[in-house]
């Protein structure tokens, strides 16, 4: 407390009308930014949780059904389904983009590549390419018809599976992905190790150490916390898949089922089947399994970290 | 998902968004249906005298033209026409318009298949108290019997889409293959197409819950029965076992190209004959001519083939009906645009620009049926199916949640046509999801 303030204890009315001036003023600063908060972030997931605790039908309007909804996503098999479907996507996909991510950062920190600068850019443009565009260049070159695996097909005179059949309409998917985001984790990766002192690699000169060394003792080290957050945005973007999905369902219907991903699964429930209060159910249980998750990737990376 | 309109692709890039920033018309109108007949075209009368401005959500572009006419006819009117999306992308519109009470249009384009869904949360104004119902008979069969499904009038036919034999007359020369009549011909034919060229195949088919009740339909099958909420749902009748037995043999022996409709890939199949037919709606004749003009003289029309010899019955296919939204706050002008463009002169002009209408009148008109197309050598296509209109087998129902079951057709049924799956086994699949959602929006079905 301040030492100012009078010893007598008969002044605690002052005191009090001082402090509550005092929490005034500081609203009046932070109050803008409050109010922009408290409409932009929090509204929104009040207002799913608001809905999520209804039920609105056809036949008998809308009731309040408690946790109804929790419960029927708790048994509901297409909402697992999709969840560990993107969950595969997860263990398998994101390790092979930040492996690749990671591996072109280090060719071009190495110094050693020639023509650096155009690769930093040719590898970072498909990132500029939005997911859209990119999902529909792809889905035309995946076509056995006429697309480039079918031209691949007549040319060669072979039968290339099609990769838009239901077994492999995820990794084909994968793959767009990849494409779409190794260019964006490798400036992560290449941003972290720019800023690693070249003193640290003459000191290494100096002890002679090799190469592989460097990156295994200074460089990897060096980027962790980079890695961390690049695995965090990824298990975040495989948990909210939808884009890709969503656009190859019009070429391969039968393999993208309406439930294929959990957010591809919200949006048929809210927007063919006007089960908002369901679908809103499925929105925050996926927000919070995400958000676990990503707690537990940040935990285990600083922990290591420190 | 079942695609009425022929232009609906070509619609797709012209879409236009901001459904929900439609200015309301400030104007005053009679809002309130009067009960009689008289007293309510001396309403709408009244309210086209007195003008106002209407907005009307559709997604047919020969509606411009009607709108047009129709605002030089009646000068103190406004149309708003706007294009809010295609299909199912314009019923969330109307949906959410609906469910908010704010920026409901007056006039909405539905298809028939969406219809029921509307008219049972008692979203369509009934337009009985316009003597609507009194258009008995203006309209073939079909059509009426979707808008007046469930008792009332909830929105007058635009256009239909009674079925027909569209195929490639110089691919069907050239190997020497008959015209099927019956569905066994036509899987017959199917063989030996793609026998006679592998790359050919006699029709395309991925899964498309719209043909597939279509051929239930015309076999016979009734699997929805629907009386106000209570619903039946059962693929195992005769007529949906029957159309699923033939098709099954057609996906087994891969003789249906896996190409999906409206797909890039499948105009360009029709273009160069390695699709040969389509067994379609009706306005399959206007997007011929318009998409896949290089086939020009290639493709003539025959009737929709049989599940029996020597039998006549068809189906319909798609197609689109205007109905006025309860919330309309100018329902008068809305049904006096409707009558126009429906049953008025508003066909004449729709005819001109291809749709192919819903009105016996223009059906049994011998000018319309004795039109003959270049683009079908010579072929006078509009007796086929005008024929086809009048013979559309009685009696079907479509589900008051038909837009969501057609929106999981592809994660049931469809899985025949990529795994192991039967197509008996979808429909089973199909059936039960759809009962299971009906039953969650407090339906009863199968209970």
């Amino acid at each position: 407390m301040t030492t100012t303030s009078p010893p007598t204890t008969a002044s605690t009315p002052t005191v009090v009308h001082r402090r509550s001036r005092r929490r005034w003023t500081g609203w009046m600063f932070v109050g803008p930014f409050m109010a922009v908060f408290a409409l932009v972030f929090l509204a929104p997931i009040v207002y799913s949780l608001y809905l999520s605790v209804f039920r609105t039908q056809m036949v008998g309007g809308t009731t309040f059904v408690g946790l109804d909804n929790y419960a029927r996503a708790m048994s509901d098999p297409q909402f697992w389904e999709g969840l560990g479907r993107v969950s595969l996507f997860l263990v398998v996909q994101v390790p092979i983009m930040l492996g690749i991510a990671l591996l072109v950062a280090l060719a071009i920190d190495s110094g050693r590549l020639y023509g650096k600068s155009f690769f930093r850019i040719s590898i970072f443009m498909p990132y500029a390419v939005p997911a859209v565009v990119a999902s529909l260049m792809w889905g035309f070159m995946y076509g056995t018809r006429f697309g480039l695996v079918g031209n691949l097909n007549e040319a060669l005179g072979i039968s290339l599976p099609d990769p838009l059949s239901p077994g492999l309409v995820l990794a084909s998917i994968g793959n767009i992905v990849t494409w779409e985001f190794v260019g964006y984790n490798m400036l992560i990766f290449y941003a972290a190790l720019r800023v690693v002192p070249h003193s640290l690699y003459e000191a290494a000169e100096i002890d002679g150490a090799g190469q592989w060394r460097v990156i295994g003792a200074i460089k990897l080290p060096a980027i962790r916390g980079a890695l961390v957050i690049a695995t965090i945005f990824s298990i975040i973007g495989s948990f909210q898949l939808f884009n890709e999905p969503s656009i190859l369902q019009s070429l391969a219907p039968n393999a993208i089922t309406t439930a294929f991903t959990p957010n591809l699964y919200a949006y048929s429930l809210s927007f063919s089947g006007q089960q908002y209060n369901y679908s809103a159910t499925v929105a925050i249980i996926m927000g919070l399994i995400t958000m676990v998750i990503a707690y537990v990737v940040q935990l285990r990376g600083m922990r290591k970290e420190a | 998902m079942a695609r009425s309109t022929p232009w609906r692709r070509a619609l797709t890039a012209t879409l236009t968004a901001g459904a929900l920033a439609v200015p309301l018309a400030a104007c005053s109108g009679g809002a309130d249906a009067p009960a009689d007949s008289g007293e309510a075209t001396a309403d709408a009368a009244s309210a086209l005298e007195e003008g106002g401005e209407i907005t009307v959500w559709a997604w047919d572009p020969t509606l411009e033209s009607v709108a047009k006419d129709f605002e030089a006819e009646h000068p103190n009117v406004t149309v708003n026409l706007e294009n809010v999306g295609t299909g199912n992308d314009q019923y969330t519109a109307l949906q959410n318009a609906i469910a908010a009470g704010d920026g409901v249009p007056d006039v909405a384009q539905i298809e028939f298949y969406a219809l029921p869904q509307f008219a049972l949360s008692d979203a369509l104004t009934d337009l009985t108290a316009y003597g609507a119902d009194q258009l008995d008979g203006t309209f073939t069969p079909g059509p009426w019997g979707a808008v007046t499904q469930g008792g009332g009038v909830h929105a007058l036919p635009t256009d239909s889409g009674p079925m027909a034999l569209f195929y490639n007359k110089r691919v069907f020369d050239k190997y020497d293959i008959e015209v099927p009549t019956t569905w066994d011909e036509y899987v017959e034919a199917a063989r030996k197409l793609h026998e006679a060229d592998p790359k050919a195949y006699l029709t395309n088919d991925v899964g498309d819950a719209g043909f597939t009740t279509s051929l239930i339909w015309q076999a016979g099958g009734r699997p929805y029965q629907v009386d106000g909420t209570d619903v039946t749902i059962d693929f195992t009748d005769a007529g949906s076992q029957q159309f699923a037995d033939t098709w099954q043999t057609m996906i087994d022996d891969e003789l249906v190209a896996p190409v999906g409709s409206w797909s890039d890939e499948w105009y360009q199949g029709l273009s160069d004959g390695s699709i040969a037919s389509l067994v379609i709606g009706a306005w399959m004749r206007g997007n011929l001519e318009s998409s896949v003009p290089d086939a020009s003289g290639d493709w003539a029309v025959a009737p929709m083939p049989q599940w029996e010899d020597g039998g006549q019955a068809t189906a319909e296919n798609g197609g689109s009906s205007l109905a006025v939204p309860a919330a309309s706050e100018n329902a008068d002008l809305a049904w006096a645009f409707l009558e126009y463009a429906t049953v008025g002169d508003g066909i004449a002009t729709r005819v001109d620009e291809g749709a192919f209408p819903a009105t016996t009148a223009e059906l049994e008109d011998p000018e319309f049926r004795e039109q003959e197309f270049e683009y079908f050598g010579g072929q006078k296509v509009n007796e086929v199916l005008a024929d086809s209109a009048s013979q559309v087998a009685e009696g079907w129902q479509y589900l008051p949640f038909q837009v969501y079951a057609n929106s999981i057709f592809n994660d049931t049924v469809g899985q025949a046509y990529v795994s192991g799956t039967t197509l008996t086994d979808g429909l089973a699949a199909w059936q039960e999801q759809s009962a299971t959602f009906g039953n969650d929006q407090g339906f009863a079905v199968n209970q």
